[in-house]
Parts: C-alpha cells; sequence; structure tokens
C-alpha cells in the first residue's frame, strides 16, 4: 500500500464488520441447515478459541514471544475448576493432609534456603549449594508427600482417591484458572525469557508437556487419568429445566420438545456467560495496545536494542506479557471444562491446545485482538466442519473408483486425519499470501 | 563378587544398553536438527513428524516386502526398506523446501517465521502419517528378535541376574556409528561437505568464494531427512511406532542439540547421549541393584527410584534449562543463541 495514514483508535478497519458478519452467517447457516444445538455447540467452542487466541495474541502479536505451551496453561485452567468446584472429601484430607502440609513446608524451606544462598554467596559454591539444597530439599518432599498421596489415592479410588475441591461455584474458578496459568508463567518466564525465540518456543514446549505429565500422573490431585466427570455447572442442567412447569408451557407453545429446547437454552445460557467474559477481556486488551504500554509492547517487538537503549526494562516487560496472556489462556481453560463438566487429561494434544491456537491467531491478523478473535472463530468452525466434510469428500471421490472394500474402508477411516492437513496449508498459505492476516494490525505509518 | 557381578549385570541390563540404544537414535535426530539450524538457521519443529513419517514409509515398505515374500534372514526386513523410506523422505522435504522455505530464505525472513512455517509443515507431514497408516501402535521388527536371551545368559554365566541383548538396539547402535562416521567422513573430507561447514560459519564469506547456496541447502535438507528417517525407524524397531510419540521425541532432540552446543555435529552427538543416558539413569527403580549389594537390614523400602518414568521429559527440559544458565552455548560451544 502506497498511501500513508496515521493511526486513529476511533477508525475500524472496514473489513471488520464484513468480515464478523460473514462469521456469524456460517455459524446461522450452521443453525439453519443442520441444528441449532450443533450451532451453538460450535460457537461456544468458537468464543472459547476465541478467549484462548486473543491470549497468544497478546503474547505474540504485541511483544513477539512464540510461546508453544499454550496447552499447559490451558491444562492449568482445567485443574483450577477441579480444584474450586469439586466437593471436598473430608477423608482424604484427613488421611493425607498433614503430610501434603509437611511437605509444602518443605517446599517452602527449600525454596527459602536456596533464595538465601543465592543471597549470600557467588560464584561455584552458590551454584554447588543450591544444588545440594535442591537435592536433599527434594528428598524430604518425596519423604513426607508420597505416604500422604498414597493414602489419599486409595480412598474410595473408584469415584474419589483425590484431595476433591473447596465446592465453591464453579465460575469463580475462571479467574483461578487465570491466577494458576499466571503463576505458573511467572516461573517460566523467570528461567526462560531472555532467550531468543527459537529457544523460548523449545523450552515452552517442553514445560506444557511437564505440566501435562503433572497432571496425569499425580493422581491424588485431579484424579489424573481416571478422570474428573460431574463437575457442577454454572447454568441449570437441561433435566432441571425440563421439570420446571413454566418451561414446559414455553415449549409447548413454541411447538419444540422439550428436549431440543433445553439443550438450546443450556448452550445458549453458556454462549451468553461466554460472550460476556470475551468482551471483558476484549475491552482490557484493546485498552492496553491502545495505551502507552501497548505502544512500548510493540516498539520492544519491532526493535528490541533500541527499546533497551531508550531505557525500556526488556525482559520484565516481557515476562508481564508473558504472565497476562498466559492468564487469559488459563481462564479460557477453566471455561473449557466447565463446559464440558468434566476434566480428561488425556485430551489434551498440542496439535489442537497449542498449534491450532497458533494458526488462529496468525490467520486471524496477529496484533490485532479482532483478527485474533476472528482467527479464532474462524479456523474453529472450519476445524469442526472440516471432518464431515472430508468424510462427504472421500465418500464422493471414492464412490466411483473402483477400489477394494478395504482399501475405501481405510480412506474414510482416514478422512480426519485430512483435517490436519487442511490447517497446515491454511496456516502456510496465510502466512505466504496474507502475511499480516485477514485482519492487519493498525500500524501508525504504512510505507 | 558374585553380588557385584549380579549388579553390574542388571545396570548394563537396565540402563547402559537401554541407554545406549536410546542415546543413538537421540543422536541421529538431534545432528538432523543441528545441521538445518547450522546450515539454514532455525529450530525444525518439523523434525519429529519427519521422523515419523520416514518410519511410516519404511514400515509400508517392510510389509510390502514382507508381502512379497522378501526377508532379510535374521535381521528385520525393515533395514532393507531403508533406502526407500530415506529417498521418500527426502522427496518430501525438497518439497517443502521449494514450496515453503525457499521464498522466506529469499525474504530473508527472521529465524521465528521459518520455525512457524515448520509449524505448518509439522501439521501437513502429522496429517500424511496418520492418512496412510493411522495412529495406532505399530510393531514392525521382525527376524530373530533377540541375540543373547535371558535364559541364555544365566545358563551361560551362572549369575541370577539376566542380560538381554535385543537385535534392535545392537542394530541401532551399529547403523548409528556407521551413520554418524560416513556423515562426519562427509563434513571433514569432500569438498560438498567443506562447502556446507564454510556457509555455516560464514553465509557471506562463503558466498564470496564461490559456493554455491542453493546447493548446500538442497543437501543440507537430504541428510537432514535421511537422518530423520534412519532415526525414526531405529526409534520404531526399538520401541514401537506410534505417530504422536514422534512428536514428543522432539523435546528430547532439542536438549540434545542444544546440550552439545546448537550447530556442532559433534554436539549433538555427545548431547543425544548426555540426555538419555540421564533420562534412564534418573527415572530407574534401584531396588534390585542395591539389594545385591547392601545388607538386607539396609534395605530401603521403596523402588529407590528418583523421578517416575512418566515424567522423563522433564528430566530432558531440567538439562536444557541448566545448560541455558550455566553454559548458554552447551558444551561445544555452538552458535550464539
Amino acid at each position: 500500500m502506497t498511501t500513508q495514514e496515521t493511526r486513529d483508535p476511533q477508525k475500524r478497519d472496514p473489513r471488520i464488520p464484513l468480515l464478523y458478519a460473514a462469521m456469524a452467517l456460517a455459524l446461522l447457516a450452521v443453525g439453519f441447515f443442520q441444528s441449532w444445538t450443533v450451532a451453538l455447540a460450535i460457537l461456544n467452542l468458537c468464543l472459547i478459541s476465541a478467549i484462548m487466541s486473543l491470549g497468544a495474541n497478546l503474547q505474540w502479536g504485541y511483544a513477539g514471544l512464540f510461546n508453544a505451551g499454550i496447552m499447559g496453561f490451558a491444562a492449568l485452567g482445567g485443574v483450577a475448576a477441579v480444584l474450586v468446584a469439586m466437593p471436598p472429601i473430608p477423608e482424604a484430607w484427613r488421611a493425607g493432609g498433614p503430610g501434603l502440609g509437611l511437605a509444602a513446608l518443605a517446599i517452602a524451606a527449600t525454596v527459602a534456603a536456596c533464595l538465601y544462598l543465592r543471597r549470600r554467596l557467588t560464584g561455584g559454591a552458590r551454584n554447588l549449594a543450591v544444588a545440594a539444597t535442591i537435592i536433599v530439599g527434594y528428598f524430604f518432599v518425596r519423604y513426607f508427600a508420597d505416604p500422604a498421596t498414597d493414602a489419599i489415592e486409595s480412598i474410595n479410588p473408584a469415584a474419589q482417591g483425590n484431595i476433591g475441591g473447596l465446592g465453591l461455584p464453579i465460575l469463580l474458578s475462571w479467574i483461578v484458572g487465570g491466577l494458576f496459568a499466571a503463576g505458573a508463567a511467572y516461573l517460566i518466564g523467570k528461567v526462560a525469557l531472555g532467550l531468543r525465540s527459537d529457544y523460548l518456543a523449545i523450552a515452552t514446549l517442553g514445560i506444557a508437556e511437564i505440566i501435562l505429565a503433572v497432571i496425569k500422573n499425580e493422581a491424588w490431585l485431579t484424579r489424573g487419568v481416571k478422570n474428573v466427570t460431574g463437575l457442577p455447572r454454572p447454568v441449570p442442567a437441561e433435566i432441571e429445566l425440563q421439570r420446571m412447569s413454566w418451561f414446559l408451557d414455553l415449549a409447548s407453545q413454541i411447538g419444540m420438545s422439550p428436549a431440543m429446547l433445553s439443550t438450546i437454552m443450556v448452550r445458549g445460557a453458556y454462549a451468553l456467560l461466554f460472550v460476556a467474559v470475551l468482551i471483558v477481556l476484549m475491552i482490557l486488551c484493546e485498552r492496553a495496545l491502545n495505551s502507552p504500554w501497548g505502544r512500548m509492547m510493540r516498539a520492544i517487538r519491532d526493535n528490541r536494542d533500541s527499546a533497551a537503549a531508550m531505557g525500556k526494562d526488556v525482559t520484565r516487560r516481557h515476562l508481564q506479557v508473558f504472565v497476562l496472556g498466559s492468564a487469559i489462556v488459563g481462564i479460557a481453560g477453566a471455561m473449557l471444562v466447565s463446559l464440558d463438566g468434566q476434566f480428561t487429561p488425556g485430551s489434551y494434544n498440542p496439535l489442537r491446545f497449542t498449534f491450532l491456537i497458533w494458526v488462529m491467531v496468525i490467520v486471524g491478523g496477529s496484533g490485532n485482538n479482532f483478527g485474533a478473535v476472528l482467527g479464532g472463530f474462524l479456523i474453529w468452525f472450519v476445524w469442526i466442519q472440516a471432518e464431515p466434510a472430508g468424510l462427504w469428500l472421500m465418500q464422493v471421490l471414492t464412490s466411483n473408483i473402483a477400489f477394494g472394500p478395504g482399501v475405501r474402508a481405510h480412506l474414510m477411516d482416514a478422512a480426519p486425519h485430512l483435517r490436519l492437513f487442511l490447517m497446515g496449508a491454511i496456516l502456510l498459505v496465510v502466512m505466504r499470501f496474507s502475511p499480516q492476516g485477514l485482519i492487519p494490525e493498525r500500524r501508525a505509518r504504512r510505507a | 563378587m558374585e553380588n557385584i557381578l549380579n549388579a553390574l549385570v542388571i545396570l548394563a541390563n537396565f540402563i547402559i544398553v537401554p541407554g545406549l540404544a536410546y542415546g543413538a537414535q537421540l543422536a541421529l535426530g538431534a545432528l538432523g536438527v543441528t545441521m538445518i539450524y547450522a546450515v539454514l538457521r532455525f529450530s525444525n519443529f518439523a523434525h519429529g513428524d519427519l521422523m515419523a513419517f520416514g518410519a511410516m514409509l519404511v514400515i509400508l515398505t517392510t510389509w510390502a516386502m514382507q508381502g512379497w515374500g522378501v526377508s532379510f534372514g535374521p535381521l528385520p526386513t525393515a533395514l532393507l526398506a531403508l533406502p526407500f523410506g530415506i529417498i521418500g523422505a527426502i522427496g518430501l522435504v525438497l518439497l517443502s523446501d521449494r514450496m515453503v522455505y525457499r521464498f522466506y530464505r529469499e525474504k530473508k525472513s527472521s529465524p521465528v517465521t521459518f520455525v512457524i512455517a515448520s509449524v505448518g509443515l509439522m501439521f501437513i507431514y502429522n496429517a500424511l502419517t496418520r492418512f496412510f497408516i493411522g495412529t495406532e501402535d505399530i510393531r514392525f521388527e521382525d527376524g530373530e528378535r533377540f541375540i543373547i536371551r535371558a535364559a541364555e545368559f544365566r545358563a551361560m554365566t551362572g549369575l541370577a541376574e539376566p542380560l538381554a541383548l535385543r537385535t534392535s538396539q545392537v542394530i541401532t547402535v551399529v547403523v548409528a556409528v556407521a551413520v554418524v562416521a560416513a556423515v562426519f567422513w562427509f563434513l571433514q573430507k569432500t569438498r560438498t561437505g567443506k562447502a556446507m561447514r564454510a556457509y555455516s560459519d560464514n553465509e557471506d564469506l562463503a558466498l564470496l568464494s564461490g559456493i554455491d547456496p542453493k546447493r548446500v541447502v538442497m543437501i543440507t535438507w537430504m541428510i537432514a531427512a535421511a537422518l530423520a528417517t534412519i532415526a525414526g525407524t531405529l526409534y520404531g524397531l526399538d520401541k514401537s511406532f506410534r505417530p504422536f510419540n514422534f512428536f514428543l521425541l522432539l523435546l528430547p532432540i532439542f536438549a540434545s542439540a542444544i546440550v552439545g552446543g546448537i550447530g556442532q555435529p559433534f554436539g549433538a552427538i555427545a548431547g543425544g547421549f548426555v540426555v538419555a543416558f540421564s533420562e534412564v539413569s534418573i527415572t530407574y527403580a534401584y531396588r534390585r541393584f542395591l539389594s545385591h549389594l547392601l545388607p538386607e537390614e539396609w534395605m530401603p523400602s521403596g523402588l529407590v527410584q528418583l523421578l517416575s518414568t512418566d515424567y522423563k521429559f522433564a528430566v530432558s527440559f531440567v538439562i536444557l534449562v541448566l545448560v541455558l544458565l550455566v553454559r548458554p552455548n552447551g558444551i561445544f560451544k555452538g552458535r550464539e543463541i
């Protein structure tokens, strides 16, 4: 583009309403042609994806940080949902509480000792002393924690076998999930930020796998791979609605089956909650982007050295934006688990929870919040609809050709994997031909 | 004396032999990653899935060969199929380079752009592998499975503890030594290898001396694809083939490359063994080992396992972080990150 335009926060990109309207039409089309319950299910996950994408955009779009560990932060949000909302299990606390408490004390003591040694000693002695403290501390923690976790895991293992939660409303966990993710991000950022982008990506990739490994194996915490089901819900259940007389009257007035109407109403209620969260986060992110802080972040992203020369503390700012972005992902992770009503650590897969979010940010437009949200909607929509579309395509392609029955069955089985191919292709095509995404970042000047 | 021998046999059986095999697999993977880094200057996130893709081609060829009644005697048929897998993987990476990376190279894009492009290719390789072979666990080892069986070893030595030596473990080490020797000979002695090292050290200077960058890039990809296919096949023979496991190998492989000093071929080999032996020795339960050395009353009650095997990724990660903090350029002083 040859024209020079000055940045005007009031003036919106004309593409935004157009593309958003097209997205809304696509969802409506699903409602009309497939069913409204399907459309609402897609919408809910679109909203959650949009929030994750907003968090990733904060890190990548504002600050140029490559976080390949989005999955880990989303899973931490899920842990928060379990720990906040599940009913407490007093037997577990009686059996393992003291041991866990002592283990926590041992951790705190180890950390305190390390911090003390770091301050008092220097050079090689410091590293040795800190390493020795960590090793000794590790054995103390294991000494207290192992019997306690065994005791907890042996209490009613078929249904419980963990410490339970606090029994608080699950909506609270959305905030707690954000805090969990923020805490983890702070620790990770302290170690990994300030490295070159490739290194940060590898380090975050690793940390996400470790978070998942902990969640899967520490059964005393969230039952691990045994999954937590039956989480309390932020909205009434379908069954409860169907028992109310006003609801049945409404159903007969509209002429819809109560089962259908209750599903629509419950999913609609979730959608309203999610929209509210999205709007709040969107306002905050937009304000941040247009504030001096946002300008500083972009300055650091575009030229780290000159920003540092201007006296900006680059590593500190990176840590800040890394924590904020991860917190948003954590919120979305808690929302996802609330929507599912269950926490299944085995379902977290880096392609779906980390790299798909990346596709969303880059396709939507990195650095632009409206772009990131649109990317979240669009890519989730394509991801879901590509599966039936792939099957249909395979059916059409194989119907006229004389394949053996085995080959055809294999192709039909394999068709769902084609959506991974589609995602890769979309990412590469957008990067190549429209590197700024569907809704580009608004720049002060364009050359 | 016999106690000590028994303890040593346990160590060999559960730590040294598996560690050597796993280390050789990681080393081959890391060598590919490090060479791509040295010449193309980015971390290839698609490397794990490239390994899976190459190994998949080998498995498909193996099945076809088994169908035709071809076998390699006591050795796995997969070794015969290996060249076909390598050719296929080379075709795939050259196509990827032509269609994806070349554009960014000509534009001199930032390394992170290459990394994101490799994420896109990761999706595509992943889809191809899953499309052709599915997501299930596949064992494709045939031929003689053991060189030394546990029972034979017991009968031979009269020791209480067995040492089993699987064919796949020996093949892994032998093939890895041969491949690494070939790669080093190529890098040190041939004209093209020297051109590659010169290009990696100083791109501008290499261009001035008339080195053809296209050729260097092409050969780097070919070597990386061959190494990835070999590493993937050996890993699949030794453990089993499951596409997702190859993605998970990415972390230990990156850790190996970085520990050794990224961009340093020799470092990648050393790093592979450092990571493999740390992983195996930290996640091994030493109870039986100690039972031969300690008197009854001193025996600890637990498994004497430092870390559960489920946390083996944590080991690679901790090594990675320690290296970053203590010696950011790796053991062999690789490229500045």
